[in-house]
């Protein structure tokens, strides 16, 4: 059911050290939640992004737990300190153990 | 349309089955849920803001807000959701803010919950009524 999933961050390129910035991520996929069902009246199995981190340089900026109540093409923005020149991570753990991750490097000037 | 005896006979075991099977296949309720992230502590009403809109035309996508100043963890909760539990979110050393917002489903007008887990280990908790005109659950 994970097809066409892509990520989509938005990180500011620079920042001032200690500096708090707002990051808007955005991934494409179904979230279908188990609650639905097809014609023929079967439930429709869960298939959702079931977690969602963001780490800066290895430290932890925000660790989601999302539940089916997620929308489709789950949404967050959030804000984290940058103390220096570094790389966002950002990974999506899907039901069926894939994990879609993007990176985006800041620099402090 | 006429049905044989053995028909008959399977398609009330099935429905005997469909009707069983959604207690089974609930979660927690929400106030149980609430009763496990927080040990049972009491919560304080401030400390903690939850945004929604009054009115969410559709339930597909419900935009909300959450912050809560030095809180470790924040707890959404819908608890009208076939569901309950929305999100948890955990802000680690570089969250500049404790704060976060998200879109979720609401499959009717019900309330919703937010608790943080604040850093002292208190706990605060904000509600929002969201009024919903088209669920979010594809019936």
């Amino acid at each position: 059911m994970a097809s066409g999933v892509k990520p989509r961050v938005k990180v500011p390129k620079t920042a001032a050290a200690g500096e708090a910035v707002v990051i808007k991520t955005l991934i494409s996929h179904e979230m279908e939640s188990g609650q639905r069902k097809d014609k023929e009246g079967k439930v429709i199995p869960r298939s959702i992004i079931n977690r969602f981190t963001c780490d800066f340089n290895g430290q932890n900026v925000i660790d989601v737990t999302l539940e089916p109540a997620i929308s489709t093409n789950p949404y967050f923005q959030f804000e984290a300190t940058v103390p220096e020149t570094g790389e966002f991570v950002f990974t999506w753990h899907d039901d069926d153990g894939s994990v879609y991750e993007d990176k985006q490097s800041i620099t402090v000037g | 349309m006429t049905f044989t005896r053995r028909e008959t006979l399977a398609l009330g075991l099935g429905a005997a089955a469909l009707s069983v099977l959604p207690i089974h296949a609930r979660a927690a309720t929400w106030d149980e849920l609430i009763a496990e992230f927080t040990g049972g502590a009491a919560m304080a009403d401030t400390g903690i803001t939850l945004t929604a809109p009054e009115i969410a035309e559709n339930g597909n996508t419900v935009p909300i807000d959450v912050a809560a100043p030095g809180a470790t963890a924040i707890m959404v909760l819908a608890t009208g959701n076939p569901t309950p539990p929305v999100a948890t979110f955990n802000f680690g050393p570089l969250a500049a803010s404790q704060a976060a917002s998200t879109r979720i489903r609401l499959a009717k007008t019900q309330d919703l919950i937010a608790i943080a887990k604040l850093a002292d280990g208190s706990f605060a908790k904000a509600q929002a009524t969201v009024k919903v005109t088209i669920g979010g659950c594809g019936g």
